[in-house]
């Protein structure tokens, strides 16, 4: 197996939890700057709309170096699916397979469910529900609780932050909460 | 006397809430300085896809127990990470630019539970964080357009009604 063959495989945990923590000193030693995503949100409402809500009235351009990161993942994701895809379609749970196929979920083959997320299902209820209104809760909440995954969970913890794990916990919570209570309700729509 | 909120300087004070904006070079505006930042964003994107963090079932089977792998990621990197602000503190490592190295202190407030929660509520549903979600779309999951869109909608609704929620 050549090296670039590896690469396509999916990484496992133990190699990609450790580079994703990697970004932490990257960030701070290359430019001083705190690991963070949720933020580059609230930049592009500073640079397109700021509607003199004072919440966006600062200067987003010192900010920029967030776009570019943000860029940098979209890049990320492009080239990974030119030169780094796999052929073998994501393993899935056997439990989640049988729970999901009895929503009508049969696609199992891309990072995200066909079924739900396409323009197609954008006209269904539960489609409409999981892009529009979880798009709308993740920018909300994202901002409203200071900080995501990035931001929180990994630069947050990282630093021992107790606003950090009060947030982190929260998040899993709501989680946790959707996924097994609310979820199974708008699956079935 | 109580301040009016909306006259305060925000910007200061929201970054106090916020982690980023604290820490400013004044290299930082040129585009060739802000290259390392697209350079790591990349890195960062095929991690995310190559792990399937950025995918849906990754994160229905974190939240109904039925994988280990997110949490593995989420921990390793954490351990990763703390590793290193432990070592950047301990030496005193300075950025290349010869700075020290700045880590904000974060402040409690019920943003924290509440913002928390309506957050995992949408992790759940769109099976992405922020990040992922500029992941997937590279990767050509055209409809998570729509999903970041409304994130962007969120996050402007979060600061319009910002000064009426509870923290």
């Amino acid at each position: 197996m050549t090296i670039i063959e590896l690469i396509k495989q999916p990484w496992p945990w133990y190699v990609a939890g450790p580079i994703i923590g990697l970004m932490v000193p990257a960030l701070l030693i290359f430019g001083n700057k705190t690991f963070g995503i949720s933020s580059s949100l609230r930049h592009v409402c500073a640079a397109c709309l700021p509607a003199k809500i004072p919440f966006f009235q600062y200067d987003w351009k010192k900010e920029i170096w967030n776009l570019f990161f943000v860029f940098g993942i979209f890049l990320g994701g492009i080239i990974t699916a030119f030169y780094l895809k796999t052929d073998t379609d994501v393993v899935v749970d056997p439990k989640l397979v049988e729970v999901l196929s009895g929503y009508g979920i049969a696609d199992f083959s891309g990072l995200v469910p066909a079924d739900l997320f396409s323009w197609s299902s954008l006209s269904t209820p539960r489609g409409f529900i999981l892009m529009v209104i979880g798009g709308f809760l993740v920018g909300f909440g994202t901002r409203y609780a200071g900080g995501c995954t990035s931001g929180h969970a990994i630069m947050g913890l990282s630093n021992l932050q107790l606003p950090s794990l009060i947030a982190t916990i929260s998040f899993m919570a709501g989680g946790f909460i959707m996924a097994n209570l609310i979820l199974p309700f708008i699956l079935s729509l | 006397m109580t301040k009016n909120k909306k006259d305060t300087n925000t910007d200061f004070e929201v970054r106090s809430l916020d982690t980023i904006g604290k820490n400013q070079d004044n290299t930082s505006l040129s585009t060739w300085h802000n290259l390392r930042y697209l350079v790591f964003g990349i890195a960062f994107g095929i991690v995310l896809i190559k792990s399937e963090v950025v995918s849906w079932f990754r994160i229905q089977e974190m939240f109904r127990l039925q994988s280990f792998h997110m949490f593995g990621v989420i921990g390793s990197a954490v351990a990763v990470g703390a590793v290193s602000v432990f070592l950047i503190k301990k030496f005193k490592i300075k950025s290349i630019q010869g700075e020290e190295i700045i880590l904000p202190q974060k402040t409690f407030n019920k943003g924290q539970i509440y913002g928390g929660l309506i957050f995992g509520f949408g992790w759940a549903m769109t099976g992405a964080c922020p990040g992922p979600l500029f992941a997937q779309l590279g990767y050509g999951a055209m409809a998570t357009s729509v999903t970041i869109l409304m994130a962007i909608a969120g996050t402007w609704v979060y600061g319009l009604l910002r000064e009426k929620l509870p923290a």
